[in-house]
């Protein structure tokens, strides 16, 4: 009986893969866990086992075909297997919990702060990310990169591909499994002048050492009287990834933002990912990096200017609009794209607001926009109480209540620990179908 | 006889190969456990292929001589605690291979009603506390579930089990100190499977000797051939009669090994094939006891009764995963907070 080979799904992510090159021929025989092909994902090159038995007859999909969707037949077991278990098709369903791409920044023409970098090249947030790091490090011998499986794994989410090789050893560093006593070494080295990016894997683990974040980095330049200063970057993914549950699946940004002494940054493209880390790490201050997985794999057009970085604590304006504001960070400034699009369809003109830092918060682009459209919504992945938008909206209330139409309104993640079902993550995650009837009980 | 390590007075524990002697029905029963889990996992793997489970789905395949070989030192109402690498241990425990299946898949049949996902699943029946997915934080859970033993002066263990990445953590420390200080019945269990992720020891850790890692405190160890189910029931008897005779925490490093990536996406460039390939065929844990089953005259329609056995409740497990419905939408709004 025969037996197709389906494309794997090789990583939380990943919806579809090249087949890099196929290991084994047409009419070779195949055992249970023999490598078949090589596989790449959107994080890595995979080595793919075969789990039945039987003879190679058929290679349905080509050495180097890309964009090979999850669940495609890919090849044919046939011949001589005898406890051959036919594949069960997949349900859909099961992997459409990932969210769909965002679409590229539409022009922004009143964002005239912006200043014009020249010609621009695509890339993506992860390539972003690393470029930024690297051209800090090539500048500065005093930066340096530790975190677990930043070096030989080449990034446990591939942000810091090739870095090991460009940098050696001293200055790409792996650590043990040990948050806190790391974070707390590496703030001990910025107290004395070093300049450490320290990332974590997830921000979820950044909680092992949130003490030496707050009570170290955070308060020391404070008590010790301008003395002791901490240039230190903490960065890494933040927020919910896919399917990986509650404790993996949390956005921090108001834990991180809630408190002086640090200045807290959430990109949303590739040039924010670029422009914003290079000037997190020339900052003299211990800066909260808030990435967002899934948008590593996102790619944006980026400035290609050498000198190319962006200011701390300025705000972008993605979209300009008349009607209603709506302001977002990091992987909400694609829903509330995707939304203003749904909102113009019915005549309704969005603005939308890139925050790109969220301490310090840049309340003049927000209260401008306010003050023009009289309408506002804000958008978080995380929990309501004592949320971004909460903060925000108290701050519109003291700077502009008076032009304000209508009471401030704001989406974010349900107030639940996030959920591992499919179908139930998919409730607890802010969609442009929210921002929509957010916007609609404004007017 | 292995001698359980006196830290304080600096013995060296000596890896113990020793058998418990383990009778025919034990051995059998050990090696339907272990077979169970393997092919369950095998399954897993499969089911992610193919979209059905999402997310971080971590496999036990190659390990699996140490939870079952521990297991069966115990008795019921030993508590058991684990990491992420967690499916195993639950089967061992006795929990439903359905219950444990459907979760993965994210259904309602699952031990969490689907909300949880590989990494957190519990069963107070079957005292299993779960399922974590911070690296180390188990630890000082399992240590706080042998203090309720003590605490209650019944003569209960619990089991913390935790990877050699782990064992770095500087709660693991603390949770010694504590345990010893408070002499609590606590078997801690290092799963040394040679990397944490794709870092080996030798590069996460200056120790070379995982199982003297409590010696400070004096904590009695040994350290286990983990792919042997024999040896390691054998130190876990010691162990367990430690704990229950109220003489303090004790903790066993198991030298084991896992055959598939960390997890699902794991491109594996840290190792060698070679290396899998040679463990597997030289130390599988499940072969080894195939081998001493012979020696006790079970023959092939007896090992082949038990794989059907096995190969039936699996199936049975993803059929359910796959026919289970997603859990309601309600769902999403309980168990937040009881009802005070
Ligand atoms: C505090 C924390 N840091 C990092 C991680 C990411 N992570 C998950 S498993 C793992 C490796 C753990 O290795 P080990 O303790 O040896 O257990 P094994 O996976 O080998 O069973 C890492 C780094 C995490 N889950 N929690
Ligand atoms: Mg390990």
């Amino acid at each position: 009986m025969a037996t197709e080979i389906l494309m794997p799904a090789l990583s939380p992510t990943m919806t579809e893969g090249k087949v890099s090159r196929w290991l084994k021929k047409i009419g070779d025989m195949v055992r249970a866990g023999d490598v078949i092909a090589e596989i790449e994902t959107d994080k890595a090159t995979m080595e793919v086992e075969a789990v039945d038995e039987g003879v190679l007859s058929a290679i349905l999909v080509p050495d180097g075909a890309e964009g090979v969707a999850v669940n495609t037949p890919i090849a044919v077991l046939g011949g001589n297997d005898t406890a051959a278990s036919a594949p069960v098709a997949a349900p859909r369903a099961a992997i459409a919990a990932i969210p769909a791409a965002a679409p590229a920044a539409p022009a922004a023409p009143h964002a005239a702060a912006e200043q014009d970098w020249g010609a621009t090249s695509p890339l993506t947030v992860r390539e972003a990310l690393r470029d930024a790091m690297a051209a800090e490090m090539r500048a500065d011998g005093d930066v340096f990169l530790i975190g677990e499986e930043v070096a030989q794994y080449q990034g446990a989410y591939k942000v810091s591909q090739g870095l090991l090789d460009e940098f050696g050893a001293r200055r790409i560093i792996d650590s043990p499994i040990t948050e806190h006593g790391f974070t707390g070494m590496a703030i001990g080295a910025a107290m004395n002048g070093l300049k450490p990016i320290v990332e974590f894997m997830t921000f979820n683990f950044a909680m092992q050492a949130i003490d030496q974040i707050i009570n170290s980095a955070a308060k020391t330049l404070y008590m010790s009287g301008g003395q002791m200063g901490c240039p230190i970057v903490f960065r890494g993914p933040n927020g919910a990834a896919s399917r990986v549950g509650a404790q993996h699946s949390q956005c921090y940004a108001s834990w991180y933002a809630h408190c002086p002494g640090l200045k807290v940054v959430a990109p949303w493209s590739a040039a924010d990912a670029k422009g914003l880390l290079r000037a997190a790490i020339r900052d003299p201050n211990p800066i909260i990096f808030l990435e967002n997985e899934i948008l590593y794999g996102q790619t944006f057009d980026v400035p290609t200017d050498p000198d190319f970085v962006l200011p701390i604590g300025k705000a972008k304006i993605e979209r300009a609009g008349t009607d209603v504001t709506l302001v977002a960070f990091s992987i909400t400034v694609g829903i509330a794209l995707k939304a203003a699009e749904l909102l113009a369809e019915q005549g309704i003109s969005a603005e939308v607001i890139n925050l790109r830092t969220l301490r310090p918060l840049d309340i003049d682009t927000i209260v401008a926009s306010v003050k023009k459209t009289s309408r506002v919504v804000t958008l978080e992945e995380g929990w309501p109480f004592a949320g971004i938008g909460a903060e925000i909206n108290m701050q519109i209330v003291e700077h502009c209540f008076d032009y304000l139409d209508a009471p401030p309104g704001r989406v974010h993640g349900l107030d639940v620990p996030l959920p591992y079902a499919a179908n139930l993550e998919k409730l607890a995650l802010p969609k442009p179908d929210w921002v929509v009837a957010a916007v609609a009980k404004l007017f | 006889m292995a001698q359980a390590a006196d830290g304080r007075k600096g013995r060296k524990p000596r890896l113990t190969n020793e058998p418990a002697g383990l009778d025919r029905d034990t051995l059998l029963r050990a090696y339907r456990d272990m077979l169970l889990i393997r092919r369950f996992e095998e399954k897993a793997g499969q089911l992610y292929g193919m979209g059905l489970i999402g997310g971080f789905c971590h496999l036990y395949i190659g390990q699996e001589a140490v939870v079952v070989g521990i297991q069966l030192a115990l008795k019921p109402g030993d508590q058991v605690i684990t990491s992420y690498r967690d499916h195993g241990h639950m089967l061992a425990t006795g929990m439903q291979a359905r219950g444990v299946m459907a979760e993965l898949t994210g259904r309602e049949g699952g031990y969490s009603r689907g909300k949880g996902g590989s990494m957190h699943m519990f069963s107070k029946e079957k005292a299993f506390f779960g399922g974590h997915g911070i690296v180390g934080a188990q630890v000082s859970l399992g240590t706080g579930l042998a203090f309720s033993n003590a605490y209650r002066s019944n003569d209960h263990v619990s089991v913390t089990y935790f990877g050699d990445g782990a064992s770095n953590q500087g709660q693991v420390f603390e949770s010694f100190n504590l345990a010893a200080l408070l002499k609590l019945p606590c078997i801690y269990v290092i799963e040394n499977n040679k990397y944490g992720m794709g870092t080996s020891v030798e590069r996460s850790t200056a120790s070379r000797d995982l199982s003297q890692n409590g010696s400070p405190w004096g904590i009695a160890s040994l350290q286990v051939d983990g792919m042997d189910v024999d040896a390691v029931k054998h130190a876990a008897d010691i162990a367990v009669a430690h704990c229950r005779a109220g003489k303090g925490p004790f903790l066993l490093e198991m030298k084991t090994y896992r055959y598939r990536g960390h997890s699902m996406s794991d491109p594996g460039r840290y190792r060698s094939r070679e290396e899998i390939q040679k463990m597997r065929s030289e130390r599988d844990c499940i072969e080894g006891a195939r081998h001493k089953l012979a020696a006790f005259d079970v023959d092939e329609a007896e090992i082949k009764r038990i794989d059907d056995e096995v190969k039936r409740i699996v199936q049975d497990s993803a059929d359910f995963a796959q026919t289970s419905p997603e859990p309601d939408p309600a769902e999403l709004w309980t168990d937040i907070l009881k009802e005070a």
